[in-house]
């Protein structure tokens, strides 16, 4: 029982990671019904960004952690408006290629930058345990990581309920063409999300290497968007808190797959990720939160 | 009278497919004008056109404005509404959103009570109010299209087959508030129908689209006495 405990608090700080890398994938999803590939890629590049404005530049860390997210979100934007907008968001297969072209590129050049050695990333949570009995543990890092997922989803949620931009979000999420015909510039809308996601991103991957179990290099966030991806699949694709759910889940599930299933080496629990993904598009292919797109005329 | 819209020469399709055969016409400030045709005759592609929803050659003249080659967010600032066929509502977005995202372009304080006005107006709508648009009935989505528009206080508003798929009943109600509105705010509106006995009690003047061009033009009370309407699209 212990070590079942043990191992579901373990899953659950990856979860939480995952579940904030997800996020970032669900928002792009509501607005353009494309996964970016490249999404780990680029929060990996953010947390390179804020490791270097802690440790070279000097700022604190919860500074740095927030000038890294909008420098995110400017790349995010960028991104948008250079190599997303001038193709027909109709057409998918031009669109995935980017994503995995974005995905090498952003990999290549933080290798460039960064070099592939792995780097100790600032603390940003207390050390030690909330609680511990026997082998299960607690850790004040977990607490504080799932803390963040919900204060984030929270406020994202907030965020599209309560502002214009939001609304605009929203709108174009739901229908394009009536977005456009209330007056919604449907281009920087995209870009407002492509820009929410990178930002929400880095904070995952940030949040993701600030233990010390964990080193920041640039293949960290690979395996992250695998789980990522089913996480939100399982979830619905287009809810935030779906994302969030579905996270803590895949988390929790790997985690004790890996536990108990000791026959199936450690090196398949990605398969674990892509197994969820297959039953959920097979059994329930709009998620446990998603829209299900069952309309009246 | 003054012409608020002016279309000459239009022409235009999907792609390669021409549906506008190049023609005329003209609404007038405060009249409810009716376009009239066949499936396929090209009227969607009107408002499409007018709206800005497609690529379009010609002339269509707004209040002296050329809307050609201008953007729909652009268009719908310069006083466009357009209901679009199949209603158009935000379904995953709640009824008051639906609302207030039609007064997106306005920046005025008096949003919130030209939104109470519409729930007066409507009320199953204000008893709706949280709901999500997808799972209003077809007739309270449509009332719904058609309050978002007015949401953002249009000088002239296109409405593209009001009654498809609903019931007689719902319809007659629905054109009888359109009669209204157009009576005490004085929106020009442009409205393209299949029932073309319902639309032209309620308009000024009509125009009978026959694959891209127009064929027949005239006051409505003429259209509905014209043996060859009554014929072709009043079914008696």
């Amino acid at each position: 029982m212990e070590l079942f405990v043990a191992r579901l608090f373990d899953g659950l700080s990856n979860g939480a990671t995952y579940a904030l890398i997800a996020m970032a994938l669900v928002i792009i999803y509501k607005a353009t019904t494309l996964i970016n590939f490249a999404q780990g890629e680029m929060a990996m590049f953010g947390a390179f960004i804020v490791l270097v404005l802690a440790t070279e530049r000097g700022l604190p860390i919860w500074i740095a952690l927030i000038v890294g997210m909008l420098i995110s979100a400017l790349i995010g934007a960028v991104i948008e408006r250079t190599l997303i907008r001038p193709f027909d968001p109709a057409d998918h297969l031009p669109l995935v290629i980017i994503t995995l072209g974005l995905f090498l590129g952003f990999n290549a050049v933080a290798g460039i930058i960064w070099r592939f050695d792995p780097r100790a990333f600032p603390r940003m949570f207390p050390d030690g345990n909330v609680l511990s009995f026997g082998v299960a543990t607690l850790s004040w890092y977990t607490v504080c990581v799932v803390i963040t997922v919900i204060v984030v989803a929270g406020g994202v949620n907030l965020f599209l309920n309560t502002t214009k931009i939001g609304l605009a979000f929203r709108a174009v999420s739901s229908n394009l063409e009536s977005s456009q015909l209330v007056g919604i510039r449907i281009g920087p809308t995209l870009q407002f999300g492509w820009a929410l996601a990178a930002a929400v991103g880095t904070l995952g991957a940030c949040v993701f290497v600030a233990t010390p179990l964990r080193q920041l290099e640039p293949s960290v966030m690979v395996r992250v968007l695998i789980f990522a991806a089913s996480a939100a699949a399982l979830g619905g694709l287009d809810s935030l808190w779906g994302a969030v759910v579905g996270g803590l889940i895949i988390g929790m599930v790997q985690s004790i797959l890996v536990q108990y299933t000791t026959f199936i080496p450690n090196e398949m629990s990605l398969a674990t990720a892509v197994i969820v993904l297959m039953l959920v598009l097979l059994f329930r292919p709009s998620g446990l939160f998603g829209t299900k797109r069952v309309e009246r005329v | 009278m003054s012409a608020l819209l002016e279309v000459s020469q239009l022409t235009g399709g999907y792609g390669p497919i021409q549906v506008l055969h190049g023609f005329d016409f003209v609404v007038n400030e405060g009249e409810v004008v009716v376009i009239l045709g066949a499936n396929g005759a090209g009227k969607t592609t009107t408002l499409r056109a007018i709206s800005g929803m497609i690529d379009t050659d010609g002339s269509v003249l707004f209040a002296g404005e050329q809307l050609i080659g201008k953007k729909p967010a652009d268009i719908v600032r310069l006083g466009v509404a357009h209901v679009p066929q199949g209603r158009g509502t935000l379904p995953e977005l709640s009824v008051e959103d639906n609302l207030l995202v039609g007064a997106y372009i306005r920046k005025d304080k008096e949003v919130h009570a030209d939104i109470e006005r519409w729930f007066d107006v409507y009320p199953v709508l204000r008893d709706r109010r949280t709901q999500r648009a997808g799972s209003l009935s077809g007739g309270e989505q449509q009332m719904l299209a058609v309050a978002r528009a007015l949401m953002s206080r249009p000088r002239l508003l296109l409405l593209d087959e009001p009654s498809l798929g609903l019931a007689p009943m719902i319809v007659q109600d629905l054109f009888s508030r359109f009669h209204r509105i157009n009576e005490e705010t004085g929106t020009t509106m442009l409205v393209v129908e299949q029932n073309a006995q319902l639309a032209l009690s309620i308009a000024t003047r009509g125009y009978v689209l026959e694959s891209g061009h127009i064929s027949i033009e005239g006051a409505a009370d003429d259209l509905l006495h014209d043996d060859a309407i009554r014929k072709a699209y009043l079914g008696v």
